[in-house]
């Protein structure tokens, strides 16, 4: 078992920069998730640490190993593919013994490993099956059957779900998450679905333009975004970003009153459940409203803001209305608008 | 369409194709086969019921004729190992690795093919000669290469981009270094298609006839010996020769032709 230490990593492509100095620190046994849009780096840094790109500067250790300059197959890891990356001319069984083969195991234990690993995915109807012969799912299970295999001390996982169709992927993710856990493999994940990563993980990166903007537990993360970005990239419907004035540490507007930190103006981050729809606040101008069944999602404009909320389902709202909004002041999430980044509320 | 007229649709199509690639290979055979009253009978009868080697047996009898055949494949072996050695590295490396002046590369690989032989015969006819090349069949292997190579190179890497980057990423992370990650999972996905460029070689060299003449004196390739051989000769002799000339290519391909099928899908979807 080993965990995995990113002592400032930089990958640059040209002129243009990946990765900007990524310092990170993953226990021994943690599942992380790197969370963020496409081009955010997450991928090239999961690459960086398999060894199939190298980082313009900065190492990476695994365990008490210096890998920064070793072979991916001298790394003690395995690997998800986006794409399965099964290799077709070979059975199922002979896919999952790859990498126990290569290690020039007895055939006595690949057999039995082979086994645990294809009980523990249910592939074992499949095992002299070629891989066209199976559907996109069963052949995810494969890709994850072999990494399992090896008994990985680290695993390595590229958007694994992703090529897969949404009821699936609800279904792999739950039986993932209780493979994994059994495996007890530090996991680094890859994805840019944040329910995936929420879902999963014990802790998330979330990354953008090649920088972490910020690790924490996933409720940690949802409830205390330190940016702005984090703040709107996680949570459906994203965090609601406010842009008010404050005049002697307070924020005023119609209705609505709140001590805030800062002198001239500053965000407020709301999510849309943290809003009560009460007689008096914050002017709300109801454009559309979606019922979708556990609540009914409001959108419409605070001061000409956008601005969306979640009402209880039962409430009966139409497009046109004027509502009353109160934050719970609690849960506001100040950003200063200058740097993006979150900041306390004056005490 | 129903399932009853695709498949009438299909079927034509299938024995148009066979037929247009067997009827005249037959006519060939015929000829060979048929000794001289075959040749000039007409109607042509259908089944060669006075079938004779006579013919076949006195065009190989002919000085030469088994000496050149040799010749030949060998010529032809040694183009394709040769196409295939430098043309699939290169193919690889156009597929694998984005460098400087790739595409410029890829246009100067067609480029050798826009000088016309017929120039440059005289000055290789002497390089030749001054380094011992002349008439040997390593020689005309050579120049064979030099024709072949350009689509060795182009098909391989055409091939090489079709089997996913992802599959040798995984393979060196489940323990392989690069050259056994070629071995294990990149060749036995491309053989089918390498196996496709092989024959190309070996045909584009059994066929050639102009290097072939003018590079040797005794050690002419059969394309080249029957061209100076069957001017003078009978119809019916020219018929077996033409056969023999056929012949190679067949064999060849009827040997190759498990590869040239894919043998599972190289689908990654």
């Amino acid at each position: 078992m080993a965990g995995i230490r990113i002592d400032g990593v930089e990958k640059k492509f040209g002129q243009a920069t990946a990765l900007a100095r990524i310092d990170l620190d993953i226990p021994d046994g943690e599942f992380l998730a790197l969370l963020g849009p496409s081009g955010c780096g997450k991928t090239t840094l999961l690459r960086i640490i398999a060894g199939l790109e190298t980082a313009t500067a900065g190492q990476v250790f695994i365990g008490d190993r210096n890998v920064t300059e070793l072979q991916p197959r001298q790394r003690g890891i395995a690997m998800v593919f986006q794409n399965y990356a099964v290799f077709p001319h070979m059975t199922v069984f002979e896919n999952v013994a790859f990498g126990l083969r290569m290690r020039g195991a007895e055939d006595a234990e690949v057999k039995a490993q082979v086994a645990r690993a294809a009980e523990l995915l249910h592939i074992t109807p499949y095992l002299d099956r070629y891989p066209a012969k199976l559907s996109g799912g069963q052949r995810q299970r494969v890709a994850v059957a072999r990494a399992l295999a090896v008994r990985p001390s680290v695993l390595l996982m590229d958007e694994p779900l992703s090529n897969l169709d949404a009821l699936l992927r609800l279904e792999m993710r739950t039986e993932l998450k209780a493979v994994l856990a059994q495996s007890g493999a530090t996991t680094i994940y890859v994805t840019h679905d944040q329910t995936e990563a929420m879902g999963l993980a014990d802790r998330i990166a979330v990354m953008h333009k090649g920088v972490i903007e910020q690790i924490d537990r996933p409720q940690a993360l949802y409830e205390r975004p330190a940016t702005r970005f984090v703040g709107g990239f996680l949570g459906s419907p994203p965090m609601n970003f406010l842009d008010l004035p404050v005049r002697a540490g307070v924020v005023e507007l119609d209705g609505f009153r709140a001590a805030a930190p800062g002198t001239d103006r500053i965000i407020a981050g709301v999510r849309a459940e943290d809003v009560e729809i009460a007689d008096s606040g914050l002017p709300f101008d109801v454009r559309v409203a979606e019922p979708l069944g556990a609540m009914l999602l409001l959108s419409g404009a605070v001061a000409g803001q956008t601005m969306r909320v979640a009402a209880r389902p039962d409430m009966l709202i139409s497009a046109g209305q004027r509502l009353y909004l109160r934050p719970d002041p609690a849960r506001i999430v100040w950003i200063d608008p200058a740097t993006e980044r979150a900041v306390r509320a004056a005490a | 369409m129903s399932v009853g007229l695709r498949r009438v649709v299909l079927w034509s199509g299938v024995v148009t194709l066979c037929l247009w690639v067997l009827v005249p290979i037959y006519l060939i055979a015929l000829g060979a086969f048929g000794g001289r009253a075959g040749v000039f009978r007409w109607p042509k009868s259908l089944l060669p019921w006075d079938a004779t080697l006579a013919s076949m047996q006195t065009f190989l009898a002919v000085e030469g004729v088994g000496r050149a055949a040799v010749n030949g494949a060998l010529v032809a072996a040694l183009t394709m190992l040769l196409s295939l050695a430098l043309g699939a590295p290169a193919g690889y490396a156009l597929a694998r690795y984005a460098f400087r002046g790739a595409n410029l590369f890829r246009l100067l690989v067609i480029l050798t093919r826009a000088f016309p032989l017929a120039i440059l015969a005289l000055p290789l006819t002497v390089t030749f000669i001054r380094v011992g090349l002349y008439d040997t069949p390593l020689g005309v292997a050579l120049v064979h290469t030099a024709l072949a190579l350009p689509f060795a190179a182009l098909v391989s890497a055409s091939l090489f981009m079709g089997i996913p980057r992802e599959l040798e990423e995984a393979a060196w992370v489940f323990g392989c270094s690069r050259l056994q990650a070629f071995r294990k999972v990149v060749l036995p996905l491309a053989l089918p298609g390498l196996a496709a460029a092989a024959i190309f070689a070996f045909v584009i060299s059994w066929n050639e006839v102009f290097a072939a003449s003018v590079l040797t004196v005794r050690n002419k390739t059969l394309t080249a010996y029957l061209l100076t051989v069957l001017a003078e000769s009978p119809l019916h002799y020219r018929f077996a020769g033409g056969f023999l000339l056929i012949l190679p290519s067949i064999v060849f391909i009827f040997a190759v032709r498990k590869y040239l099928f894919a043998m599972w899908g190289v689908s990654n979807k």
